[in-house]
This record gives C-alpha cells, sequence and structure tokens, in this order.
C-alpha cells in the first residue's frame, strides 16, 4: 500500500467565507448595507424588527431575509409591515441546518430585491452556537439576548458574544420579575468581549429601539459614505 | 452542537485535496475559542465521512491554547473568559492564537481508489 501525506493548510471554514465575500460584493454593487441578527430561539428577534419595521428607519429602505428551519411565521409576520420580506428554509435541501452559511444567502440572491433596498436585515435561525461561525457577507452582526436567558450566557457561548458588533439585551420590561442580575449580565459580557456595543432594549414597550434605529441608520451612512 | 456542521467544512475541505484519493488520516488544529468538543467532533466527522474519501479515516485533533496580546504589549494565556488585559485593562486585545480551525494536512493512500459519485 503507498501513503502519501498531503499537506493542505487551510482553514477548513474558507470555502465559506469565499462564498460569503461573493455575497458581499454582490450587495456591494447594490450599495445595500447587510446585518446578520442572531440570538437563541425566543430571544426576541422577529418582535424586534417588528418594532423598528413599524416605525420604519428615515431615509432608509429596509429588507428582510428570515432563516427558519421549517415554516413562515415570521415572514408572514413582517410581511404584514409592508416591507419586502424573502423566506429562506434551511429544511429543504440544507439539511436543516441549525444557521445559515453563505451558500444558503446566496441562493437566495436572485429572489431578493437588492435594487430596491439599502438595508438587508438577515434573521438567522435562533442558535448561540452554529450562526458565529458562518459568515454570511454581512457588514455587521447584531446579536440579541434576553435578560430572561439569564446573566451568564456570554460566558457559556463566548464565541457569540465575541463576534457580535453590538449586543441588544432585551426584554427589559420583565425585569421586575425576575431574579436576574442585570449588572452581572453586562460584567460578563464585559469580560468575554470587552467594550462591546450593548443597548437595553425591550421589544414589547419599544424601549431602546430608537437607540437601536439610529445605530442601523448610522452604520448604513457609513457604509454608503465609504463608497462614494 | 456546530461539532456537525464543522465535521462537514473538514470533509469538504479535504475532499478538495484529496481528489478522489482514499484519505487514511486528517491533521486539525483546533484553537481553543473555537468552542469545538472533540470528542463530538470526532463523532460526527464518523458519521459524516461515510460515503465520501474520508470514510474511516482518523481524525488527529491537536488544540491550541489561546493566547492574547494587549495593545500595552503584554502577551498572556487566557486562563477562564477574561479578555481584558490583567496589566492595564485594555479592551483592545488581540487573539495571537486560539482562533485556528486548519486542516493541516492528510494522508492519503492510492491503494483502491474510491468512487464518491
Amino acid at each position: 500500500m503507498h501513503r502519501v501525506k498531503v499537506r493542505v493548510v487551510e482553514d477548513a471554514l474558507d470555502a465559506n467565507n469565499t462564498i460569503a465575500r461573493a455575497n458581499r460584493a454582490d450587495f456591494d454593487a447594490h450599495g445595500v448595507t447587510v446585518v446578520n441578527l442572531m440570538s437563541a430561539p425566543g430571544a426576541g428577534k422577529t418582535t424586534l424588527l417588528e418594532r423598528l419595521l413599524a416605525e420604519g428607519i428615515d431615509g432608509v429602505r429596509v429588507g428582510v431575509l428570515e432563516g427558519d428551519v421549517q415554516g413562515s411565521m415570521d415572514a408572514d409576520r413582517l410581511a404584514s409591515l409592508h416591507v419586502p420580506v424573502t423566506q429562506l428554509n434551511t429544511d429543504p435541501g440544507f439539511g436543516g441546518e441549525c444557521h445559515l452559511d453563505a451558500n444558503m444567502v446566496r441562493s437566495a440572491l436572485p429572489a431578493l430585491p437588492l435594487h430596491d433596498v439599502d438595508l438587508l436585515i438577515i434573521e438567522n435561525v435562533g442558535n448561540l452556537v452554529c450562526p458565529a461561525e458562518f459568515h454570511v457577507g454581512e457588514d455587521a452582526r447584531v446579536m440579541v439576548s434576553a435578560v430572561t436567558e439569564g446573566e451568564d450566557k456570554p460566558l457559556k457561548y463566548p464565541l457569540m458574544f465575541r463576534t457580535c458588533d453590538l449586543v441588544l439585551v432585551n426584554k427589559l420590561d420583565l425585569m421586575a420579575h425576575l431574579d436576574v442580575d442585570l449588572d452581572r449580565f453586562l460584567h460578563n459580557l464585559d469580560a468575554v468581549h470587552p467594550d462591546v456595543e450593548r443597548m437595553l432594549v425591550s421589544a414589547r414597550t419599544g424601549e431602546g429601539v430608537d437607540a437601536w434605529r439610529t445605530w442601523l441608520a448610522e452604520l448604513v451612512a457609513a457604509r454608503s459614505g465609504a463608497a462614494v | 452542537m456546530h461539532e456537525l456542521s464543522l465535521a462537514g467544512a473538514i470533509i469538504d475541505t479535504v475532499e478538495r485535496h484529496a481528489a478522489g484519493r482514499r484519505v487514511t488520516a486528517v491533521y486539525l488544529r483546533v484553537g481553543h475559542l473555537r468552542q469545538v468538543v472533540p470528542a463530538s467532533l470526532a463523532f460526527y466527522f464518523e458519521h459524516v465521512a461515510r460515503g465520501t474519501v474520508c470514510e474511516g479515516a482518523r481524525l488527529e485533533q491537536e488544540l491550541v491554547p489561546a493566547v492574547l496580546r494587549c495593545g500595552c504589549g503584554h502577551e498572556w494565556p487566557l486562563d477562564g473568559p477574561a479578555f481584558r488585559c490583567p496589566i492595564c485593562d485594555g479592551a483592545g486585545t488581540e487573539v495571537v492564537s486560539g482562533e485556528e480551525f486548519m486542516v493541516e494536512s492528510i494522508d492519503i493512500t492510492d491503494e483502491e481508489p474510491v468512487c464518491t459519485a
């Protein structure tokens, strides 16, 4: 038997990153800023988006790519707000993946109205682990962490908390009913990702959503400024 | 649970380099910060490898410890989730090592070419 050692020295996620760069080039060509929105299931991504989109962002046309394992419940909720929403299910053809990867997003590109949006928000599959590994061609990563998840989550899922540019601490309206120590959560967040931007929000009451709206508007302005 | 997705990514990478030849071992460098559970990755690798050139291949995982460097010049091995500089309390720390997820090399054999079609 003839055995040979072959040197590879390649990041196993290179294939994904190459496709992510191709997505990014297509988004750039259309002047579209892209945000990858991630969280655990039930942290309130869709409800926050409903709050955000109900009033919209001044001068920014927003579209949503809705990633789910199955079904279109979230997309249906958002479609009533009269923004372009495209559903991407990871079940058919992708083996029910627990995250979106660059290739899945690439497959959805033809269905996306890139000419008609300035900001595309990709709502990832609810999961605190896998989405952090797979870039999809985004400009920024935003994660939602609900106070109901407990103060220890940054310590348990450092990969996710370290990969994001902004953390939305959601369900603030429930604080009075919880034993959760918010200062401790923020302390843990800072230990894992020092100085990461964070906003305290409530999708239910709308508290803090304006700050996120401004953050997104500034992101789009910075991107289009850089493109000119 | 992300080990399943990562096992698939490893096999995609290996397949491109194996060019249809049977792979007997895959040597992987895994950074501590990737949050990979070695036993879990080995389990999924064996499963996902079935029907590919990697079927039956050994997965050798070398764990790379996390090392951080601060703007102040201090460099230290990460011990627990504390990314702030212990000397100057700075936030601008850079990861020197610990984020690797590298297929370093593969052992291939030309004994019995397998068809993966």
